[in-house]
């Protein structure tokens, strides 16, 4: 095996292990974009907002809502360390394979093959 | 455990100016397509992979900043740092991609502003305090935290114009300045550990694999151009 293929498998592996893994340790607070987009409202214990004027009411429903790996978790799952393990694995596998095909086809936008279909 | 959605939702920056803001990215990143094809050879290709899958998982590692907020890394100085600022803002907007259109973090009709901040203004903002600190030989270690602190402030910032320009709700935009760019301030020192030991356990392996190392910016000509052509033009 070549030095890089040991390199890109290892760097797979700790990606794989960090999100599948380490994730279930993650802080759960708000992050700091949130925190601030919360900043003129209150809120009850569940983290629901029960009044006030902030920039978290203007959110709105995104158009993957509905998406099996929404969420960070695998739909019927819940959200315990399994289905975040999961999804990351899952984010982390689909983010190398896209990323390698944009990479793909960025590095020869022109050389295409020739086709004769249609 | 419940993971937070991270980046910025839809119907938080209004309609036009997200539109706005996504034309912008998109030019940015298509320019950052043209020019990343010179850097990307064989070797490069499943590296670039491995660097937004890396920023996809490390993306998912919140840590505690300030009572009751969290954050996370960006990725903007990582990604310049290892592939360099072409491949490295193309990198972070295949994380932002997947995440908004697959794991629904990030709103689809924000992603252009997501790009904008973290993708186009984080690494571009990154690698220049890259080039200039390692010009003047601050060690790898160093160079890799000051470059995050900046590369998340500015980012941050760039989430502050866009709410000036089309947010709304409760707090002004000095206060909205103020919350932003505090935790951001301890999210980039966070991020630049993180990076600081991610790339120098690369440079110890690997040197040959760390872009910014690779090309040391010894000829000061094409060091010019390259800053001269850094995508953050806004």
């Amino acid at each position: 095996m070549s030095r890089n293929r040991i390199f890109l498998l290892t760097g797979l592996l700790v990606a794989l292990l960090l999100a599948g893994v380490v994730s279930s340790f993650a802080s759960s607070s708000p992050d700091g974009l949130s925190a601030a987009a919360r900043k003129g409202c209150t809120f009850d214990a569940r983290g629901d907002i029960t009044g006030g004027d902030c920039l978290a009411r203007r959110e709105t429903k995104n158009q993957t809502d509905d998406s099996p790996l929404a969420g960070y978790g695998i739909r019927g799952l819940g959200d315990g360390p399994l289905s975040t393990g999961l999804a990351g694995v899952i984010g982390v596998l689909l983010t190398f394979g896209v990323g390698y095909g944009v990479f793909r086809l960025v590095r020869r936008p022109t050389r295409s093959e020739p086709t004769n279909v249609g | 455990m419940d993971i937070q959605a991270m980046h910025i939702p839809n119907g938080f920056i209004d309609g036009s100016v997200s539109a706005a803001f996504a034309a912008i990215a998109f030019a940015a990143i298509t320019f950052c397509a043209l020019r990343a094809r010179r850097d990307l050879d064989e070797r490069l290709v499943p590296m670039a992979g491995l660097v937004a899958a890396f920023i996809f998982a490390v993306q998912m590692l919140n840590f505690w900043v300030l009572p009751g907020v969290s954050g996370h890394l960006l990725g903007g100085a990582l990604a310049a740092l290892l592939v360099g600022p072409w491949v490295g803002a193309l990198c972070v907007t295949v994380v932002l991609a997947v995440q908004a259109l697959v794991i629904a973090d990030g709103g689809v009709t924000a992603l252009g502003l997501n790009v904008f901040n973290m993708a186009v203004l984080g690494t571009a903002v990154g690698y220049l305090v890259i080039t200039a600190l390692l010009r003047v030989r601050v060690p790898l270690f160093a160079t890799a935290v000051i470059a995050s602190v900046v590369s998340v402030l500015v980012a941050a910032l760039g989430f502050v114009l866009e709410y000036a320009l089309g947010g709304g709700g409760g707090v002004s935009v000095g206060a909205m300045f103020a919350a932003m760019s505090g935790s951001h301030l301890l999210i980039g020192l966070g991020e630049g550990l993180i990076t600081a030991m991610t790339v120098t356990a690369v440079a110890r392996t690997r040197p040959d694999l760390v872009y910014a190392l690779r090309r040391r910016p010894v000829e000061s000509s094409s060091d010019g151009h390259v800053a001269e052509g850094a995508p953050h033009v806004a």
